[in-house]
């Protein structure tokens, strides 16, 4: 069978070791070189960029997230062992981990060392899309002639890189679709370098949890549950008119899915769908004054996002999370897209009126989406409110006081509750 | 129950009753229509629980009675029956079946009982009056189109149709608007109509009433309450909820200080409008109007798609002005314009701008500019 030695990168077809450095991390599959469609997930990046350039953390148990309600957002994986998940209230990670070292993010680091891992894998091939800072999809379809080695050769050989010159690792997965690779890359975390041939795939599948597909939560979950669909082997059962009549969109993509079909490509550039902000408050809360000037900060900073970017949404979301984490989103359409602080906040208010004070709350986020550009940007006044246009007179001329005089030169009362 | 009716009456009142109920229906009972036949008609009854339209027609009736089938099963089933056939509709009250007979065609419909069929409570009217038809056609028609669909701000949702105070006196007077553009008309006033209070008649129910209006002759008795409008001709009866809310002070939205006039034919106004904007494939086409001296320029500049120019010849004797519209609401306004130019009043380019045939002030519309 033809295998990989991911240390010393030697290809050879026996059993065993690698022949050539006696490493025992060789990768072994028939359709090893055969496949092209990759993913690339960094292995607990926050908590490895932290550790690799703090010497001191290197033994320690770290874990990343901030403040007092804060939630974990990576810990390295000292602490999964222990239970720690990414997203854990960060009192319940620290029960679990009680020597757990908490260090705040450093934005700033992530993005950089997630720039050079950008560039590294820009060299393999023209069709990298990243999800996020620390994972991305990579087609390496048609590239073997290129680089005089197929796509397997070269990926081991970029976690090899991250690993030489970044001090970073990450894990392969490597099949024949975006579903599939990004399952694959979590198979054999950390520094895992895994394959789903065409051959296995629905044998693999089968007895698999539905809750391996992405996009399909608790609450998806227990409506597929509902029907009777468990995992994989339960969805092949079903008929693509059944499932779509009982889940709509979803069921067709399930159908494919099921059979480890998913016709999505791999675009390198996938525009920005929208932009939102978030807070976690420090107490839970159903004080609507409070409440509002949270909505009314994430309006201001969505905005100012949106300003900086030269777009503008046509929907605004409001996202509520209650005490027992409920989560209760609402949107609403505008007629016209806006970047405006002041159009946000009232469509969001208006949005949060809708919900009532069914709180308490512990999050409250606003978001903009189906973005167009700026120029398409509020273009007209409306009739029934013609304090609107001074209002939005008042915000571009505080908008240039802080170009001037820095953000908090000027702020809104609002602001402050 | 068992009758025999006339294709073409059937039809007519079947196809009326039917466009009442919703498609999509979680309630079985409001999929059909309630047939009650006795004396020498038998009428059709519909509801989506805020309309009811009541369809009358002769018929032979040889049993009285009560049933109710799919609306819209009967309907097809009437449209494809051939002209001119004699229909004969018979329900025995065992069977759980309506047969429908025609010629050799038979049909047997499932019916659920008569006493499911929600039939709306009737309502104390405070006002009723009779207005002829072409008068009621113009105000729905004419300012229908202002009629915002916007969910959250649900009492624009409608017509709002009340008493109000014009140069002359008391008129009758319908007035929409969705923020961007309004629409005012006015009409005499009916007798027996000044005490009406002001309701805001559903979008659906001013299409279902549009119905009633084809014919010039028609008289129609409208009935107003608090909560419920009625329309009535002879045949047919609208009953329908109004919109539980306030419409806002719309007095306010037009402009009164308007004073750069632009008279312009308004099909040519039109027309030009529809050309220019059609290479901008934004979803709001923004139409810039640039006025000089007896001279309006229209463009479009759509950077991804192209540009358009065209020259008009207008009356306009004010200083230069460039405003910008959306062509949609410019198109709309101008195609209400049917007998006299069409005259527009500009403030500034960020003002509301007001529109009306000639100098009749008993249709005035407003629209809202867009940055250019």
């Amino acid at each position: 069978m033809q295998a990989l030695c991911r240390d010393c990168l030697t290809t050879f077809d026996t059993e065993g070791r690698c022949p050539a450095c006696r490493s025992p991390r060789v990768t072994r599959h028939p359709e090893l070189f055969d496949l092209s469609i990759a993913h690339m997930d960094c292995d607990a990046f926050y908590a490895s960029v932290e550790k690799r350039d703090n010497p001191e953390l290197a033994d320690k148990t770290v874990i990343i997230g901030g403040g007092r309600r804060g939630v974990v957002s990576t810990a390295c994986y000292v602490a999964r062992i222990k239970g720690v998940k990414s997203a854990m209230p960060m009192f319940q990670a620290l029960k679990l981990c009680p020597e757990a070292v908490v260090v705040k993010p450093r934005f700033e680091a992530y993005t950089e060392a997630s720039k050079a891992i950008r560039s590294m894998m820009d060299e393999l091939t023209p069709v990298v899309e990243p999800l996020s800072l620390d994972e991305a999809f990579m087609d390496l379809t048609g590239t073997a002639r290129l680089h005089g080695a197929p796509p397997a050769v070269m990926l081991a050989r970029l976690v090899k890189r991250m690993k030489d010159e970044l001090g970073l690792t990450g894990s392969i997965g490597l099949s024949h679709n975006k579903f599939l690779a990004k399952v694959a890359s979590d198979l054999d975390k950390p520094r895992g370098f895994s394959i789903i041939g065409k051959a296995e795939t629905t044998e693999f599948l089968r007895p698999k949890s539905v809750r391996l597909i992405w996009g399909i939560g608790p609450m998806a979950q227990e409506s597929l549950a509902k029907a009777g669909i468990r995992t994989f082997d339960d969805l092949l059962r079903w008929d693509r008119r059944d499932l779509h009549d009982r889940f709509g969109g979803m069921g067709e993509r399930l159908y494919s899915l099921a059979r480890g079909e998913d016709g999505r490509r791999i675009s390198p550039h996938t525009p920005v769908k929208g932009l939102s902000n978030e807070t976690t408050f420090h107490e839970d809360t159903n004080d609507v004054d409070i409440l509002d000037g949270h909505i009314w900060r994430m309006s201001e900073k969505v905005s100012a996002r949106a300003k900086a970017k030269d777009m503008a949404g046509r929907v605004v979301t409001l996202k509520l999370k209650k005490s027992d984490h409920k989560l209760v989103t609402k949107r609403q359409s505008l007629y016209h897209p806006t970047q405006l602080t002041d159009v946000i906040y009232r469509t969001a208010r208006g949005l949060f009126d809708q919900v009532g004070d069914k709180g308490p709350y512990r999050l409250l986020g606003v978001g903009i989406s189906q973005l167009a550009s700026a120029a398409d940007a509020d273009r007209e006044g409306d009739l029934l409110d013609p304090g609107a246009n001074r209002r939005a007179q008042a915000e571009h001329a505080a908008d240039e006081i802080r170009e001037k005089f820095g953000k908090d030169a000027i702020i809104k009362g609002r602001a402050l509750r | 129950m068992k009758l025999s009716i006339e294709r073409a009456s059937l039809l007519k009142a079947v196809a009326q009753a039917q466009s009442v109920v919703e498609r999509r229906n979680t309630i079985p009972i409001l999929a059909n229509v309630l047939i009650e036949a006795e004396g020498d008609t038998v009428q059709f009854r519909a509801t989506d629980l805020d309309i009811e339209v009541v369809d009358r027609a002769p018929a032979q009736v040889e049993r009285a009675g009560a049933t109710t089938v799919s609306a819209v099963t009967l309907n097809e089933i009437v449209r494809k029956l051939p002209d001119g056939a004699l229909v004969t509709l018979t329900e025995d009250g065992a069977s759980g079946r309506l047969t429908i007979e025609a010629g050799r065609s038979n049909f047997s419909l499932a019916t659920l009982p008569k006493e499911d069929f929600p039939v709306m409570a009737s309502s104390e009217y405070a006002a009723n009056f009779s207005a002829p038809a072409p008068m009621l056609r113009r105000l729905f028609d004419k300012s229908k189109f202002a009629i915002s669909t916007e969910e959250t701000r649900y009492y624009l949702n409608g017509v709002y149709m009340h008493i109000a105070d014009a140069d002359g006196g008391k008129v009758l007077r319908c007035v929409a608007t969705d923020g961007h553009r309004l629409a005012r008309i006015d009409a005499d006033l009916p007798d027996g109509a000044a005490d009406m209070a002001g309701v805001i008649v559903p979008r659906k129910t001013v299409g279902e009433l549009r119905k009633l209006l084809d014919d010039d002759e028609t008289q129609i008795a409208v009935s107003v309450s608090e909560t419920k409008v009625r329309f009535a001709t002879p045949d047919i009866t609208l009953t329908s909820k109004v919109i539980d809310g306030t419409f806002p002070d719309y007095t306010r939205v037009i402009p009164q200080g308007n004073t750069r006039k632009l008279e312009v034919d308004a099909s040519e106004f039109a027309k030009a409008v529809d050309r220019v904007a059609t290479v901008s494939s934004e979803r709001s086409r923004a139409v810039k109007l640039a006025l000089e001296e007896d001279k309006l320029v229209l463009s479009v500049n759509a950077p991804d798609s192209g540009a358009a120019e065209e020259e008009l010849a207008v009356a306009y004797g004010d200083e230069r002005l460039d405003i910008g519209f959306n062509a949609k609401y410019l198109l709309e306004i101008a195609s209400q314009v049917d007998r006299e130019n069409a005259v527009f009043l500009f403030n500034s380019s960020g003002d509301p701008t007001l529109m009306r045939e000639g100098n009749d002030t008993s249709a005035v519309y407003v629209v809202m500019p867009m940055r250019v």
